[in-house]
């Protein structure tokens, strides 16, 4: 289970729609404690590809984000992307550059306005994950 | 030799290791999909197989991240 709040679902979408035709991307630092991920900060990431279809993350950012949440106490629980039409699966282009099996992936889709997670392994299969949105409240 | 990984202090036994030879060693997955960076400066690529790892380096592995719609 990945937690996160409805503030970091609003700023997910908010850069989504900022940066559309293209996609959007980020991490998310947060905390693990046994299978629960709970998200604290949205890390937004600049789409080197700047493409409607495509996204990578510029590595010097990466590490900078790295760096960032161990500054901070946290871990990058994981990595989002924004789908500007289609729906939040993982596609074949998603599974193909997904190497990283200890991250959780979540897709927003845009027009669908729907965020959900994921897992890879190493065959490459992929598993939902759930994601709870948690109100400012909880 | 002691060194850090990920922020985490790590040690390897080899007196001489290059940071492919240490990318396997570590049994990182798919290490043509890691990026390294070295003392804070980003390690191309190309050097992998040449850089020797020293004493008190400090590395970070991590993977390249890209998808498409």
């Amino acid at each position: 289970m990945i937690q996160i709040s409805q503030q970091i679902l609003d700023e997910i979408r908010t850069q989504a729609l900022k940066e559309i035709p293209n996609e959007a991307c980020g991490y998310l630092a947060g905390t693990i404690q046994g299978q629960l991920r709970r998200a604290v900060k949205r890390l937004p990431l600049t789409n080197v590809d700047a493409s409607p279809e495509h996204f990578s993350f510029s590595p010097q950012e990466q590490f900078s984000a790295v760096k960032q949440a161990r500054e901070e106490g946290l871990e990058l629980i994981s990595v989002y992307h924004s789908h500007p039409v289609t729906p939040a699966r993982m596609s074949q282009e998603d599974i193909r550059l997904a190497n990283d099996t200890s991250t959780i992936y979540l897709i927003y889709a845009v027009e669908h306005n729907d965020l959900k997670g994921f897992t890879i392994d190493r065959e490459k299969k992929v598993s939902t994950h759930p994601v709870e949105v948690l109100n400012a409240s909880e | 030799m002691n060194i850090s990984i990920n922020g985490q202090k790590d040690s390897v036994n080899q007196e001489s290791i290059t940071v492919q030879e240490l990318l396997k060693t570590k049994d990182v997955p798919d290490p043509d999909m890691v990026s390294v960076q070295l003392n804070g400066s980003i390690l191309d690529r190309a050097s992998f197989s040449t850089q020797q790892v020293k004493e008190g380096d400090e590395f970070e592995f991590l993977y390249f991240m890209g998808g498409g719609q």
